[in-house]
């Protein structure tokens, strides 16, 4: 099998090498073959390898590629761990990825980077796949990082604009902050268990427990929770958590592929399937669950807010993208880290697909973004408004669609959970429901239906968008349709996930879930009935009635609540505090630092003060060397004086 | 066989006389000049292959040794001899010379055989001083090598290069003035000027806190280490591109390997006592200078700020041993800080090379070193472009690149020392970032910012060779720095050895 692992990551690579140095030579065909067939590859091996270890139920696989370097005796190493946890990841990302792949040769046909696109595209999904096969910290910080650096690229594709190359900068360094925190998490592990691979340290954690460390001397923490935070700090910043949240949403200034593929389907999730990686670790630490549970609940519901408020098609769905990044954090936070990758599974899935239909709707629209300049679509388009439908009720929750059978999983894990903060996340996660419902339907009625408010020319020129762009929205249809029927029950109550994820017994949420849990479809009945769903009806209904109904009403919302939406419109003063803070302070400070210190004191006082001290002392001693006898004359007798005095007088 | 030979004394005296070869060929012809100097520079370069082939990994020995009594009366030697420490720096010098021959090719107009008889020779001394293993060879290597530097900044440099030249020099002189009165201090008490001798010679703490402080004159200049870093700025705004490269690459590493071969191992005790001043003066470096980085107008002096804060995590890697002993009363993880260094040494001296490299293409071209006169010029240079992102990106330490893996080693290191060291030790990952990817958006990306810039020629092939060899150097340094690491490993944890053990 080890060769099919190499195959699956170097195929996307070999690829992203052909396009991205022989990109003019193989032109735009050839660029786009060589790389939708390395990721082609990628996937049908990926789909060996679920067969292989979720089907056949293998042993997980945990081998070395080759020595990075040694020192010490710690080893570090470039290798896998494949087993049920990364199958469905790299299943999950290949898939959608291929499905970008092919998308993009039509939503980017007439674009003068084609060839560089296509290579960026491959080199992350190589740099994904690196990341989530991993078997040792190292390497997940290479994948962590190299997913980031694509991004970078990404969203600062269109590098003359000037707002694209702000929001890549801004990405990047964001992303860093939580690098920052991830890194010292990994000094924390290699410090305590002297090792980085996760074999060893997952063996390891339960003996390490009731470590202490002290970081401010004389107050003991506890050494896993230091850890924990650390590393859940790298995936606040990958993920998008609150605070560390604000570059996602800038992030929508790239081509449109690429925030369904990277800012919502696959690396933004890479913070989540971390920490579930991480499981052992963090099941030690009470204090990190509560920690990643409020701050994902927090997440979860005031990010859902913002989607009410936003105009810009792409930006409706990043921020619901944010939301559901904190229903997934929330899951890890009560301990139901298989749900969180369901979710993050069927997520991947609808999500792409949304983005997807929202570029359809941006080709045909001629790259209008704002959606007070669309409406009734969906004569125009039929397959994308049809397709879209089925993302956004997969996305709210309907009973039966992908999206319900994850998200009503995570509201159940989080009602049965007893960890310091639960209440706060159930009431977060039930009336972020009502919210995500609400957004979902306001920006379908507003794109798909009602008064049709595009241009003249633009409307005589609205048709469906080609096959290359239509096909891969019904391909990633079907799952965003059927597969959490399918795999609830493998995935949460099998023992697909139990060689992956560790959970300790007392938190362990999803037995009770179990006990209710007879089957996919009585789930799905018995969803028909509960509190979330009427909580979507209420989305759906109230968002008909201000969209459809009586359009002139959220105008007049908005001016009664000027002040609430002045706040949300500036995004909770997150963008404007960070700049004024951070930036235009590390500026000053490093004005400061330059002028005063490093100009005016150390060159200026110092280097050209003692400079300007031999000066003056060679200036002042000059006037001695007069050139005239007397005055040297004169000089010796009032020498001779001096010593006389001092030899007669001492 | 090879190894019999005297490969050193080759490595060392060929470029040398391979530039004065240069000298006589003449400004007159130029094009000979420049081919015997290419000539030169690439034998030399291949010469010092052997070294690293033939290295003996498993001891800490110095190897490829050569003696001949020099001035017997003083005990004085011509004595060489490399260790893990000092060979991978001898092919840095090597490998670099390389690509300043290249560098200078078009661009030198100006007495072009001088130039390169100047940087011929300075290798041979540079290689000299990471060769010699008497302490007044490597001295005078020392002192010499600063001569060529000062003809290549006063000569070919910028307008206010008198300045520069002046700082440079009585800087870096004053430093290593102290050092010499140290080294006669220890020649008296040893009666030899061997290194190997000055390891072994039992001082008290007194005398090794004067000779601590010594060394860290000369050496601290050099790196150079806040607050003495002023004159480097000044002498790379004003150097040539070729002075710049050769002053970032090779010229800073010789006061982090004086730390390495002098100051730790003679000094151990005083090394131990005043740790934190140096550690102080390490974060200073990667917090302090990386914001002055931030808001510098001109590219060269960004960089040159950039390389202070780099090197700061390798005076930082040397010198952590000490905090993780007191720490956790045992040595592990010290070898990953010093060999963090050392590799953050190599890394540092192909990414600002590279760095500089990159300015120097652009002022070829536009004759400004000014970020706010360019803008947009991947439109017009798409390929470099592409070189100055994935060069921006090792010096913001991505993983997969060489400017990871020096830095993530001795922040892992550092660690163990304390939590707050690798805290203020990580803010490279922000401040590092932002301001090599706030220059990189500022002069690659955007909008074509003026006409110069909309009249670019992107890099013509001798340009894309000599960044594609530093490109490969990065990449493979960066995925695989095995090779490197394990030359030192035996010298590395032999230092430590040796440092641990005090000398009262």
């Amino acid at each position: 099998m080890q060769n099919v692992y190499l195959g699956i990551v170097l195929a996307p690579l070999f690829g992203a090498i052909i396009a991205g140095l022989f990109g003019r030579k193989i032109g735009r065909a050839g660029a786009h073959w060589v790389t939708i067939m390395g990721v082609a590859i990628a996937f049908l091996l990926s789909l060996v390898v679920l067969r292989h270890h979720v089907m056949q139920g293998a042993e997980p696989y945990n081998g070395t590629v080759y020595t990075w370097m040694v020192i010490e005796g710690i080893r570090l190493e470039v290798g896998f761990l494949v087993d049920s946890l990364t199958a469905v990841m790299i299943t999950t990302v290949t898939f959608v990825s291929l499905m970008v792949h092919i998308y993009t040769i039509g939503y980017m046909h007439d674009d003068d980077g084609y060839q560089r696109f296509f290579c960026y595209i491959a080199l992350f999904t190589f740099a994904m796949l690196m990341l989530v096969m991993s078997n040792n910290f190292l390497q997940l910080f290479f994948g962590w990082e190299g997913v980031g650096l694509v991004s970078y690229l990404l969203i600062g594709f269109w590098f003359k604009r000037e707002s694209a190359i702000f929001a890549s900068l801004k990405a990047f360094l964001v992303n860093r902050v939580g690098d920052f925190g991830f890194l010292l998490g990994i000094a924390a592990v290699l410090m305590a268990f002297n090792s980085i691979d996760y074999a060893d340290v997952f063996a390891a954690a339960p003996l390490m427990a009731d470590m202490t460390i002290q970081i401010i001397p004389g107050v003991d923490w506890s050494l896993m929770t230091v850890i924990c935070i650390l590393l859940f700090i790298g995936a606040m910043g990958k993920s998008a958590q609150v605070p560390l949240h604000v570059w996602l949403p800038d992030s929508m200034e790239g081509p449109t592929p690429i925030s369904a593929l990277i800012h919502a389907a696959t690396m933004v999730t890479a913070g989540i399937f971390m920490v579930a990686r991480m499981s052992p670790l963090f099941e030690l630490s009470p204090t990190a669950l509560s920690f990643v549970l409020v701050i994902g609940s927090i997440t979860a519901l005031f990010m859902g807010f913002l989607g009410i408020i936003q105009n810009d098609i792409k930006r409706v769905i990043a921020y619901s993208t944010l939301s559901q990044l904190g229903y997934m954090t929330v899951a890890l936070g009560v301990s139901a880290y298989s749900v969180a990758i369901f979710h993050l599974m069927t997520h991947a899935f609808f999500k792409a697909l949304l983005f997807l239909g929202a570029g359809s709707v941006i080709i045909a629209m001629h790259h209008e973004q704002d959606i007070r300049k669309m409406g009734g679509l969906w004569k125009y388009m039929p397959i994308t408004w049809f397709t879209f439908l089925l993302g956004t009720l997969a996305l709210v929750g309907t009973p039966g669609f992908a999206g319900f059978y994850s998200k009503d999983s995570i509201l159940e894990a989080v009602h049965f959970s007893h960890v310091p903060g639960a209440g706060f996340a159930y009431l977060a996660v039930m009336l972020g429901v009502f919210v995500t419902s609400f957004y979902s339907f306001r920006l379908y009625f507003i794109v798909f239906h009602g008064k049709e408010r595009m241009d003249h020319h633009t409307q005589e020129h609205l048709h469906e968008t080609p096959a290359v762009v239509t096909v891969p929205l019904m391909l990633l249809a079907i799952p965003s349709v059927v597969i959490g029927a399918l795999t609830i029950e493998p995935m949460l109550f099998g023992d697909m996930f139990a060689r992956s994820i560790f959970v300790l017994p007392e938190y362990n949420v999803l037995e009770h879930l179990k006990e209710h849990f007879h089957g996919a479809i009585s789930f799905a009945l018995h969803g028909l009935t509960g509190l979330p769903f009427i909580l979507v009806l209420a989305g759906l209904g109230s968002s008909y009635y201000l969209y459809m109904v009586r359009p002139d009403l959220p105008g007049q919302i908005q001016q009664r609540l000027s002040v609430l939406y002045d706040i949300m419109n500036r995004k909770y003063l997150f963008d404007e505090f960070y700049q004024s803070f951070f930036m235009r302070g590390s500026r000053s400070l490093g004005t400061a630092l330059w002028k005063y210190a490093d100009a005016g004191v150390i060159d200026g006082l110092l280097v050209n003060g003692t400079a300007r001290l031999v000066g003056w002392v060679a200036s002042v001693t000059r006037c001695l060397q007069t050139g005239y006898l007397y005055t040297y004359a004169f000089a010796m007798i009032i020498g001779l004086l001096i010593l006389l005095t001092w030899f007669v007088t001492r | 066989m090879l190894s019999e030979l005297p490969l050193l004394s080759f490595v060392i005296w060929f470029p040398i006389l391979g530039g004065v070869a240069v000298l006589f060929v003449g400004d007159e012809n130029p094009g000979r000049a420049k081919v015997l100097a290419l000539t030169v520079a690439i034998c030399a370069f291949l010469a010092s292959l052997p070294l690293f082939s033939l290295f003996d990994p498993s001891t800490a020995a110095m190897q490829f040794q050569e003696f001949l009594p020099w001035i017997p009366a003083l005990s004085v030697n011509y004595h060489l001899g490399v260790d893990g420490f000092s060979m991978p720096l001898i092919l840095l010098t090597a490998f670099m010379t390389v690509l300043v021959v290249i560098a200078g090719w078009e661009v030198i107009q100006y007495r072009v055989a001088q130039y390169m008889a100047a940087f011929l020779v300075m290798e041979g001394l540079m290689i000299g001083v990471f060769a010699a293993l008497d302490a007044i060879l490597f001295y005078v290597f020392f002192e010499a090598m600063l001569i060529p530097m000062f003809l290549v900044i006063g000569i070919w440099g910028g307008p206010r290069r008198v300045y520069a030249t002046l700082k440079f020099f009585l800087y870096t002189f004053l430093g290593s003035v102290f050092m010499l009165i140290a080294l006669i201090y220890m020649y008296n008490q040893a009666n030899s000027f061997e290194i190997l001798d000055f390891h072994k010679l039992p001082l008290s703490l007194h005398e090794q806190t004067w000779i601590f402080f010594a060394f860290l004159l000369g050496f601290a200049v050099k790196v150079p280490m806040w607050p003495v870093h002023t004159w480097l700025p000044d002498a790379h705004v004003e150097a040539p591109t070729g002075g710049s490269v050769i002053l970032a690459a090779i010229t800073l590493k010789i006061g982090g390997y004086g730390f390495l071969r002098f100051a730790l191992p003679i000094t151990p005790d005083a090394a131990s006592m005043l740790d934190w001043l140096i550690i102080t003066m390490s974060l200073i470096a990667v917090v302090y200078i990386s914001l002055v980085a931030l808001i510098q107008q001109d590219m060269k002096k960004l960089i040159a700020y950039s390389s202070i804060a780099h090197m700061g995590f390798v005076t930082l890697g040397f010198f952590i041993v000490f905090g993780i002993y007191r720490h956790t009363g045992s040595l592990n993880g010290a070898l990953m800080g010093i060999e963090g260094g050392m590799v953050q040494m190599v890394s540092h001296g192909f990414i600002s090379g590279a760095m500089f490299l990159c300015v120097g293409v652009l002022y070829d071209r536009v004759h400004s070193r000014l970020i706010k006169d360019y803008g947009g010029v991947a439109n017009t240079m798409p390929i470099f472009g592409a070189f100055m992102v994935l060069f921006g990106m090792a010096n913001a330490g991505l993983p997969g690149t060489s400017g990871f893996i020096g830095e993530f080693m001795v922040i892992l290191s550092s660690f163990k020392a304390g939590f707050w060291i690798a805290f203020l030790a990580s803010t490279t990952l922000i401040l590092g970032a932002g301001y090599t990817l706030w220059l990189v958006k500022r002069v690659v990306f955007g909008e074509i910012g003026n006409s110069h810039v909309a009249e670019l020629k992107d890099v013509n092939t001798r340009e894309i060779i000599m960044l594609s060899l530093l490109a490969a150097a990065v990449l493979l340094l960066g995925l695989w720095p095995d090779p490197l690491t394990s030359v030192m490993h035996v010298t590395a944890d032999n230092l430590l050895q040796h440092v641990t053990m005090t000398k009262l």
